[in-house]
């Protein structure tokens, strides 16, 4: 069937391509907190390093003294091999350290700090100030130490991160997609928990699916059984007028018949009486397979419902075995009935019905003057009802034909039938969950089985 | 006040007076068979570098050199001043940092530098390839009967207790004019309070004040001094193994030691960059030797002694600290208090 494309590879590409812009989101989301907080660390350190220089700042016979402490230095060097400046400015004058970097920088009220990127030699350079008021002899002096540090140590952690991020990044990603697969799949089952309920359903199995849907599926599945619905209606409608119609056709023939058989014994003339004959012949063909016909709609009919009452195989046997009797005698056939008890479950009117036609095939197919015989079985779980004959077999053509609707042998040449008979028989034997089994007879003969589930 | 006078105007001759002369004290070109002449500033005596460079060429003789030898703060003012050369060489880590800090080196990474470990290098920028400890250099007659000091407190119990023997043969850096011995000296004192126990003792007894090294060895094996605190090991031991190392002993004290990192690197200004990175390449071959061998520079690997110790001096921003005019002028002024003394 032409396809228009997987829903689950649909569903697992539209979930990875989340994943995917998810993964770049966090990844990037990580780099940039990375980079923040590599910055932050650095600004601590460079804040701290400022007031530890500030807080060495002391006055001296009135002037301004700074002995730049070790340890200001030393934690500036601890983490990365980043290049270190600074500046002590003296209300506005240099007292010690590097101008430039405190150029374009507005100095921070005293007791403050302020932090600010700017560019040193072509490279960004990160600045700490912070402003302390000295008492000089007599004068306030307020003086601004700078301490600046490129951020090389700060971009080597971020890189480091960020590359981290990627490859976690890479294997989320990688997880998700399989996670996604997975997903779909999942979700795709319950459809086909539906389809697969729908193809193991027998041909003529027409009841609405049971199945509780998920939610998305339920109008799917609705409109499923509505079309089951109208099928299965529709099939009845003509099933009906079939019945109908055979039921019309019945009637009639019967008043024909009995007109027929007066006619027949008033004449005397020999040539009449074997018109008359023929006559009565072909209007019991007709009646017979108008019968059939019947028979055939009422088993579409019935099946759908099989009753779960228990019946005995051998009453079956005994009762389809009284209705043939007549035909038999006509043809001087013997039907021999060897019945034991064998319950199964299911409806008695179809078997009867399953039945008459096999020993119908059975008479019709025997030369005059042979036996027929009806046996009634259990073999472990199962009864069984075989009917044998002694007339032609089945002969070379595969069995599975002759129950097919409508369908005759090459050795019914000659014999007058619908092809029905063996079709309602295996249709019966379908609806209560048993085989029909068509054999030849050792020497010859047929040999037709119903084999049951046993109650 | 006239000390400080005296500080700020070093001040200003270290950093200021950048358009004077460099003040060569000694130069020697080595010319090559090819074009190029890789112009070498260093404070290593020819003495001591000539084998290494004599190697050099020999290796690469198309590469010719030219070896200048000046003092560190020399050097410093030089190559801060822009002046031209290819490979610096100086035993100054302080002033080194601080060139590379401030932008006068240029980066430079082979597999000779990769192979460095983390402490002999900074930024790719500049590269040691010694690791050489101070040391005090005793002449054993002057000692004679006394106990050789094991510690810095040994020796301050001695020259304590001895003023006569000692008085006028203690010889150290002028730390105002030598960058070692400023470094030596302001590490010392950051480590230890025996410096300055150390030197109010040394104060007493009238010491001299030296520029280099080599000088104070060859007073001490000359008998003219009996004492020479923190010289250079490598200079020391060059002298002990000569035929006037006679009557000289080496201390390296255990209560902690000085280790210098000696330095090179490849100023903004090289034009013979290649050529520079071979013969930096050279260099920390040399210095990450495992073997003591020939040279008199010792290689970068620490000796088990100095394992126990806190490592070499760091180079890093903290080299800086002492190079600010403020805390030199600081420095210097106690170092001046404590050691020119006047007995009068
Ligand atoms: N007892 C039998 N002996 C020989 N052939 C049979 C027998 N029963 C059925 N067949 C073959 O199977 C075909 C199908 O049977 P059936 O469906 O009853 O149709 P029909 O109306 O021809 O009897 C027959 O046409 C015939 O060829
Ligand atoms: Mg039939």
């Amino acid at each position: 069937m032409k396809t228009s494309g997987s829903i689950s590879r649909r569903l697992t590409v539209l979930l990875a391509c989340v994943a995917a812009l998810l993964s770049v989101l966090s990844w990037s989301m990580v780099t940039s907190f990375a980079r923040q907080a590599a910055e932050r660390t650095q600004d601590n350190i460079l804040e701290a390093s400022a007031s530890i220089i500030a807080e060495a700042l002391r006055s001296e016979d009135g002037e301004v003294r700074l002995e730049l402490p070790y340890s200001a230095f030393s934690m500036l060097g601890a983490i990365s091999e980043d290049r270190v400046f600074y500046h002590v400015t003296q209300g506005g004058a240099t007292l010690t350290g590097t101008p430039a970097i405190s150029a374009d920088f507005v100095s921070p009220a005293p007791g403050q700090t302020r932090l600010n990127t700017t560019t040193y030699q072509d490279e960004p350079l990160r600045v700490a100030a912070i402003t302390r008021v000295i008492l000089a002899g007599a004068n306030r002096v307020a003086v601004t130490v700078y301490v600046g540090q490129t951020r090389y140590g700060v971009s080597l952690i971020a890189n480091d991160l960020s590359r981290t991020a990627a490859l976690l990044s890479i294997a989320f990603f990688t997880v998700a997609v399989a996670l996604s697969a997975v997903v779909a799949r999942t979700s795709l089952h319950q459809i086909n928990v539906i389809a697969e309920a729908v193809a193991r359903r027998g041909p003529t199995d027409l009841r609405p699916l049971r199945q509780t849907p998920p939610q998305e599926l339920a109008p799917l599945l609705q409109s499923l059984n509505r079309l089951i619905d109208r099928l299965s209606r529709s099939l009845r409608q003509s099933e009906d007028f079939i019945a109908e119609a055979a039921h019309r056709i019945r009637t009639p023939l019967a008043t024909v018949r009995a007109q027929a058989e007066v006619a027949l014994h008033s004449v005397d003339d020999v040539t009449e009486k074997k018109r008359m004959r023929q006559i009565i012949r072909a209007v019991d063909e007709s009646s017979r397979s108008a019968g059939q016909l019947l028979d055939h709609a009422t088993v579409a009919y019935r099946s759908e419902n099989i009753p779960d009452t228990a019946i005995d195989l051998a009453q079956i046997a005994s009762t389809a075995t009284a209705a043939l009797q007549p035909t038999a005698d006509m043809k001087d056939i013997d039907i021999h009935l060897d019945a034991n008890t064998a319950m199964v479950r299911g409806d008695d009117v179809l078997l009867e019905s399953a039945l008459r036609n096999v020993l119908d095939n059975a008479v019709k197919y025997s030369p005059p003057e042979t036996s027929v015989t009806v046996r009634v079985r259990t073999a472990g779980a199962s009864g069984e009802i075989t009917v044998s004959d002694s007339g032609p077999g089945l002969g070379d053509e595969p069995f599975e034909k002759y129950t097919e609707r409508f369908q005759r042998g090459k050795n019914a040449e000659g014999t007058v039938g619908s092809g029905l008979g063996l079709t309602i028989a295996r249709d019966v034997v379908l609806a209560h969950q048993g085989r029909i089994e068509l054999t030849n007879n050792e020497g010859n003969g047929t040999c037709v089985s119903f084999i049951l589930p046993r109650a | 006040m006239r000390v400080i006078h005296f500080a700020a105007s070093l001040i200003l001759a270290l950093w200021a007076n950048a358009s004077a002369a460099l003040e060569v004290e000694e130069q020697r070109t080595y010319p090559g068979t090819g074009p190029t002449t890789l112009r070498i500033l260093s404070t290593a005596d020819l003495d001591v570098f000539e084998p290494f460079l004599l190697s050099f060429q020999a290796s690469v003789p198309e590469i010719g050199i030219d070896y200048t030898v000046s003092s560190s703060a020399e050097v410093f003012r030089a190559v801060a001043a822009g002046e031209a050369f290819d490979v610096v060489i100086s035993s100054a880590m302080d002033l080194q940092f601080r060139l590379a800090n401030d932008g006068f080196a240029q980066s430079f990474v082979s597999d000779a530098t990769e192979a460095l470990p983390d402490w002999a290098k900074w930024r790719n920028l500049i590269f040691a390839f010694t690791s050489e400890p101070a040391v005090a250099v005793i002449s054993t007659r002057a000692f004679a009967g006394l106990p050789v000091p094991r510690t810095r407190q040994d020796l301050i119990s001695i020259l304590r207790e001895n003023p006569e023997r000692f008085a006028g043969t203690i010889g150290t850096y002028d730390v105002r004019s030598s960058g070692l011995g400023y470094l030596f000296a302001t590490q010392e004192a950051r480590i230890s309070d025996a410096y300055w126990r150390l030197s109010e003792v040394m104060g007493r007894l009238d010491p001299q004040l030296y520029c280099c090294s080599a000088q104070m060895i060859d007073d001490v094996s000359s008998g003219q001094l009996a004492l020479a605190y923190n010289v250079l090991g490598s200079y020391a031991g060059q002298r002990l193994a000569g035929p006037e190392g006679e009557g000289l002993q080496i201390i390296l004290f255990e209560d902690f030691d000085n280790v210098m990192l000696r330095t090179a690197l490849i100023p903004n200004t090289a034009t013979a960059v290649t050529e520079a990175g071979a013969f930096v390449d050279a260099l920390l071959e040399v210095g990450n030797r495992t073997e003591k061998g020939e040279w008199v520079l010792p290689p970068l690997a620490p000796s088990s002694a100095q394992e126990l110790s806190f490592g070499p001096i760091r180079l890093g921003p903290t080299l800086l600290v002492y190079l600010d005019p403020l805390n030199r002028r600081a420095f210097l002024e106690s170092w001046q208090s404590a050691i020119e003394q006047t007995p009068d």
